[in-house]
């Protein structure tokens, strides 16, 4: 991260926003799943080092749109790096050059006269809608399969009746913070959900309230990331690296614990 | 098309084709011939013990058990061993290997790894490559079809044989180095696998894959060294 | 008052709520005498709901499990990105785990008071009631809540309040309690129960006979625009911030839902009480596209200030400190930078609009952590900060240990919003609003902690209880697509749509939407005034004018098209911001968020105007050209005084 040392270039009652960088950027542009995409070349002028990654596109689909252009798609919402809806791939990294999401990313993470690729996420479960916007519903598909407690409305015990010792709340908390974003499978050679669902084993697999279904959830969390396409983790450690969160791969290690421990207990995916 | 789906999941298949299933046997059948390759290993210093000594240790392992047992009872069983293993290994590589491609049949236009080691990056072509080797050593000392001493010769004469071969020492260099990587990655890997990493051990257990591959390796590549600097004839 | 800007209709009254019985017996009374509908039959309703957020997630998720047929809706792909995902801060519940004196009564009693007086009591205190539930909901769906060493549910303290009654996940609150409605969903789209349409907009309500009985709603993909029916229709929309163009809200974020039911004769009620949050990042340009918050916990520590001279460019860090103006200590000796939200974002508008703000534009404050990290030590505020600090370096590349943080308010929730009657229920029988996007139990002023609060309330708890008053007289006549209502509305749809492509102007559907922000924020945000106000209702129909001849949107309808998508909401918040300015303008008085310049105390706090404006105003729509009707819903209070609020 770049982090200017010196006081923040205030000039009250002026503005000083500071301008001028130019890109070229080639992004992919596919109309639909059912064509050929390509890579296709534009240039942006004038960016603003402070503007973030998605914003820099916002100037580049204002000017397509009064050229008469089709502007370009990419998926966001909260712009503020807790959706998960964002995510490109920028010169070949999730995400881009840092480890944070694409609407967190900065111009200022490049030169002027920078030249940026621009790919959605790869993975055959993830297809391409449009451009740079990819179905994802593969992830809710993989948390349908188990990724829950059952606990009706209404059933629950006061809150204190269980005790839950503070590590396993903080581990579990932060295997809980996956955005559901997909940059692991993007970024893992083997197109792999393996993070993704690891972390969700992970955070309900450490709580006492999730133990009940925890060799369940395993198994048929496991079974439905392969129905689903996804690649078959080998432990390479792209994702984690390309994971804003920074889920770690200990989550992984641990599924595979307990996905040992419920097939040694004789359970099954549900059929 | 497919994206309009009401995304309802289907039920999935059954446990033993899912793909940490496939690496679970990977992690066992790599660990089952890793033990042979540290016995094979100290079974192969017996070469600095001179030629006696090295077609003793040959013969005893035809011939261990006997009168108990009938005659090579124990290296068939290895044998065996070894065979299942490394064709379930291979199975399961192969298998995640198409499942890796059909996962992602478009490639990046540009693609940076940021934190793959080489290790990892060689594990599949590095393994295609061992493979051909092991077929190739087998034919090479035990049976000695493809040794330059030929099939009438003491295992100490064929191996000495061929690292007197400038190519057939290459090949087991090169190969052994492979191997030294494969390891590297798949004592790290086969320990996330069965479940037995974490964060406070990750560090000690990837220097471990590192320090055991190297010792291993160098155990390994003394011998064609020997041989190669004339320590061995 | 301007007679020609808006009629008075009919006084409203929300009569569900049984207050023959004390306050605190009402809620289970009301449970106990609403007619119920038995499991059999609940296979056979339908119910549509819109938004998968806290209030429309969990409102979703417990409808199926209750048996009904639920088709669940939202915009974005999947339900876990609703935006409560971003809320950071916590969750009220009057637990009493700290034995600080906290109970079901206080917490209703601090959510009028913090309100201003302009809240129900009933809905209020069945909120408080229901709070501890979700707790322990939440708990059991494995949320992981911080917690302390013992293993018991940790709590901290909020705006407002003098008890520590607000749970937290770090500064993710929001995301956690998501991910346990989410999950709860995903399980009953699982069992069938619920049907899910991911990236599909409503877009219209469809009334037969005077019942909600269905929606239109575009699939965002295929661009296909299709119908469909129910029994009773939920929305849970949220919030309608982005009016104003920049605020804490998600891009996508939208008053599309209710609006068009508003339009259908739902009432739309107080919708000029807006929530100015103190705390969030700067604007850096004209390109911006949203604000950021930085959470409300920073003023523990963080000291406000700018320099005393006007044009001051010094670096902050040589500004001597005889030079600088702590105006929140000076002015508020007793609460100082603990101000509540409303006073801390209007003082710091005053600095700015004085010439004295910093940073780019002159629109920011500093939040000093100098003085922390000298006293508690860097370690000490990274502990407690670090995520936050984190944050605010990566978006605005300075490092906040070395400089001060720049701050500005920024718009971050709407209390106002659909009316409802005590069942959640509109003025349209059949349709239920839950969550931000009903006109809620906040008031003119939400506390910190009890937007999530209220969005569970009302989707695990209220609304499954209150709606089978209404499926009680289900089934209805059948409706389908050959209906003259269906029709209507489908071919209304189609033609709005249509419409926006053909126009091929010269502006953008962004520009249009920044224009009509800046009127807002300008002359409808922190501080209202009759001339301002004036001003934007005499600029607002010529935006809506140039908006409809000379917006410019590519493509077509029938594929995934965001440009088009972003033009139909832009067109929605154009008509929302005039009925805005005219309830603004109406309210002559000054309460909580909705601060009018000619209603101040001499030293220019916010001055309530109880005689005249104790009541909620629901505003009816009427066809275009005429004025909306107001009527009236007097609030009544049983138990809590009236008082003018003091923070000095
Ligand atoms: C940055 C931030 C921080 C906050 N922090 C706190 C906090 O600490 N504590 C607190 O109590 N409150 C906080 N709030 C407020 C609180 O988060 C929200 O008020 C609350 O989450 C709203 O929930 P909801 O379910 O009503 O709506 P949302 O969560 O906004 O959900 C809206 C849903 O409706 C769908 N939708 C919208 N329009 C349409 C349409 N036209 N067609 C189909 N679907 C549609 C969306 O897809 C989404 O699923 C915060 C808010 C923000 C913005
Ligand atoms: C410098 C390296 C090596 C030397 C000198 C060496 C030597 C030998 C010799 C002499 C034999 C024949 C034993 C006999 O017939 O009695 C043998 C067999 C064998 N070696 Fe190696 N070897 C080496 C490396 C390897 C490696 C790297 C592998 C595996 C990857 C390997 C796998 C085998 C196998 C599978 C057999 C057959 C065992 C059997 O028939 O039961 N060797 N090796
Ligand atoms: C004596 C020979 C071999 C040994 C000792 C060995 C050992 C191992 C080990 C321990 C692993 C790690 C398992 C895990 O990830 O859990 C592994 C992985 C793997 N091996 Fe081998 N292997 C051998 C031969 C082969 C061969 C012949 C192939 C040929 C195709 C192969 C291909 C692979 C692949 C593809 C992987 C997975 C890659 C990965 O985990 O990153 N290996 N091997
Ligand atoms: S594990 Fe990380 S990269 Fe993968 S989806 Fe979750 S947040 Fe994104
Ligand atoms: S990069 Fe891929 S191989 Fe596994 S460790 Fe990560 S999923
Ligand atoms: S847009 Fe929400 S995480 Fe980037």
């Amino acid at each position: 991260m770049t982090i200017t040392e010196q006081g923040p270039h205030s000039t009250p009652g002026g503005t000083s926003e500071k301008r001028g960088m130019n890109l070229t950027l080639r992004v992919w542009r596919q109309k639909d799943p059912s064509v050929k995409g390509k890579m296709v070349t534009y240039k942006v002028t004038d960016i603003s080092p402070d503007m973030s990654f998605l914003e820099m596109l916002d100037v580049l689909n204002e000017q397509l749109i009064m050229q008469g252009d089709d502007p370009v798609a990419f998926d966001h919402d909260c712009r503020e790096g807790i959706c998960g809806m964002c995510g490109l791939m920028i010169n070949g990294e999730a995400h881009g050059p840092q480890q944070t999401t694409t609407c967190q990313l900065h111009m200022r993470s490049f030169e002027d006269g920078d030249s940026i690729d621009i790919e959605p996420w790869r993975a055959s479960p993830f297809p391409v809608i449009k451009d740079l916007a990819v179905d994802r519903r593969a992830f809710d598909r993989i948390i349908q399969a188990g990724g829950y407690i059952s606990v009706p409305t209404g059933t629950a015990p006061e809150a204190h009746s269980t005790p839950v010792p503070k590590k396993d709340s903080d581990a579990a908390f932060d295997a809980a913070t996956c955005i559901g974003c997909g940059a692991c499978v993007a970024a893992c050679p083997n197109g792999s959900s393996m993070l993704f669902t690891a972390a969700k084993v992970t955070h309900l697999g450490l709580m006492p309230q999730g133990q009940p279904e925890r060799n369940d959830r395993v198994v048929n969390m496991v079974a439905q990331q392969d129905l689903e396409g996804f690649g078959g983790c080998t432990n390479i450690g792209e994702c984690s690296h390309a994971c804003p969160k920074g889920i770690s791969m200990e989550t992984i290690s641990r599924l595979n614990h307990d996905l040992l421990g419920a097939l040694r207990a004789g359970a099954r995916p549900k059929s | 098309m497919t994206v309009t789906d009401t995304s309802v999941r289907r039920t999935p298949k059954a446990a033993k084709t899912s793909s940490v299933f496939k690496k679970i046997v990977m992690a066992v059948t790599g660990i089952i011939m890793i033990l042979f390759l540290i016995a094979h290993m100290v079974g192969n210093l017996h070469v600095f013990q001179g030629a006696e000594s090295f077609n003793d240790y040959s013969e005893w392992l035809r011939s261990f058990g006997e009168p108990a047992l009938p005659p090579r009872t124990f290296l068939t069983g290895l044998e065996v061993v070894l065979l299942v293993s490394v064709i379930a290994h291979i199975w399961a590589a192969v298998a995640l290997w198409r499942q890796a491609k059909r996962a992602r049949p478009q490639s990046y236009v540009t693609k940076k790894s940021v934190a793959q080691s080489y290790a990892s990056r060689t594990m599949r072509w590095g393994g295609v490559i061992i493979g051909g080797f092991i077929v190739y050593h087998i034919l090479d000392l035990t049976f000695g079809v493809a040794n330059p001493d030929g099939t009438d010769s003491t295992p100490y004469d064929r191996l000495v044989a061929s690292f007197q071969n400038p190519i057939a020492t290459t090949v087991y260099v090169v190969t052994l180095i492979l191997l030294g990587m494969h390891l590297r990655h798949g004592i790290w890997s086969a320990t996330q696998t069965l479940g037995q990493s974490n964060r406070r051990r990750e560090r000690t257990v990837n220097a471990f894959a590192f320090g055991f591959a190297t010792l291993l390796i160098a155990g390994y590549l003394v011998v064609p060294a020997a041989v190669v600097f004339g320590l061995v004839d | 008052m301007a007679l020609e800007l808006f009629t008075v209709g009919e006084p409203i009254a929300d009569t569900k709520a049984p207050t023959d019985v004390e306050i605190g017996e009402r809620w289970s009374q009301r449970r106990f005498r609403g007619r119920l509908v038995n499991p059999a039959n609940r296979r056979k309703m339908t119910i549509i709901v819109v938004g998968t957020g806290l209030a429309g997630g969990s409102a979703a998720a417990t409808l199926g499990e209750a048996g009904y047929k639920v088709k669940s809706f939202w915009y974005q792909d999947s339900p876990r990105r609703a935006h409560s995902v971003a809320a950071q801060g916590g969750i009220n519940a009057a637990k009493n785990y700290r034995n600080d004196g906290d109970s079901v009564y206080r917490l209703f009693y601090d959510t009028i008071k913090g309100g201003d007086f302009r809240s129900r009591e009933n809905n209020v205190h069945r909120l408080a009631e229901v709070s501890v539930n979700i707790i322990d909901q939440c708990v059991a769906q494995g949320v992981p809540f911080a917690r302390e060493y013992g293993g018991l549910l940790d709590n901290r303290s909020f705006g407002g309040t003098q008890v520590s009654r607000t749970f937290y996940a770090r500064g993710q609150t929001g995301q956690q309690l998501l991910y346990g409605a989410y999950q709860a969903l995903e399980r009953q789209i699982a069992a069938g129960s619920v049907e899910q349409h991911a990236r599909t907009e409503m877009l219209d309500l469809i009334v037969v006979d005077g019942r909600a009985r269905g929606i239109v709603a575009r699939d965002l993909v295929t661009g296909e625009i299709s119908t469909h029916f129910a029994d009773a229709v939920v929305l849970a929309t949220g919030g309608y911030g982005n009016v104003f163009y920049l605020s804490t809200n998600a891009m996508g974020s939208n008053a599309t839902a209710i609006w068009r039911a508003h339009k259908r004769g739902a009432y739309f009620a107080n919708p000029c009480y807006t929530q100015i949050h103190p705390t969030c990042i700067p604007v850096k340009g004209d390109y911006q596209s949203k604000l950021t918050l930085m959470s409300e916990s920073l003023r523990n520590d963080g000291r406000v200030w700018v320099p005393k001279e006007r044009g001051d460019t010094r670096d902050p860090r040589e500004i001597p400190e005889g030079e600088r103006d702590y105006y929140l200590e000076r002015i508020y000796p007793s609460f100082g930078n603990l101000v509540p939200r409303d006073i801390a974002s209007r003082a710091a508008k005053n600095v700015c609009d004085e010439g004295r703000g910093v940073g780019p534009g002159g629109l920011g404050v500093y939040l000093d952590f100098a003085d922390a990290i000298e006293r508690l030590g860097r370690a000490a505020v990274e502990a407690k900060y670090g995520n936050l600090f984190d944050m605010y370096a990566q978006i605005t590349g300075e490092d906040p240990y070395a400089v001060p943080m720049r701050i500005y308010p920024a718009v971050h929730y709407t209390m106002g919003g659909l009316w409802v009657d005590y069942d959640l229920q509109s003025s349209i029988p059949g349709m239920f609003v839950i969550g931000e996007a009903n006109f809620s139990d906040h008031g003119a002023n939400r506390l910190g902690a009890s937007a999530l609060m209220q969005g569970l309330a009302d989707g695990y708890f209220v609304l499954p209880a209150t709606i089978t008053e209404y499926l009680a007289d289900a089934p209805f006549d059948t409706v389908d697509d050959s209906h003259p209502a269906a029709v209507e509305a489908l071919r209304g749809v189609q033609e709005q749509v249509q419409k926006l492509l053909n126009i091929n102007g010269t502006r953008t559907p962004a520009s249009f939407h920044r224009e009509l922000g800046k009127l807002m924020w300008d002359l409808c945000g922190m501080e209202r005034t009759d001339e301002g106000l004036r001003k934007a209702l005499d600029r607002i129909p010529e935006i809506r004018q140039e908006f409809w001849t000379n917006v410019k949107v590519s493509g077509d309808w029938h594929s995934f098209n965001q440009t088009l998508e972003m033009a139909g909401r832009v067109a929605d918040f154009i008509e929302l911001a005039e009925l805005m300015c005219v309830d603004a303008l109406h309210r002559n008085e000054s309460c909580g968020g909705h601060f009018r310049a000619e209603s101040q105390t001499p030293d220019g706090e916010a001055l309530r105007d109880d005689e005249n404006f104790a009541y909620v105003a629901a505003w009816e729509w009427t066809p275009e050209g005429q004025p909306p009707v107001l009527h009236r819903e007097a609030l009544e209070y049983e138990y809590v005084h009236l008082a003018q609020r003091s923070y000095k």
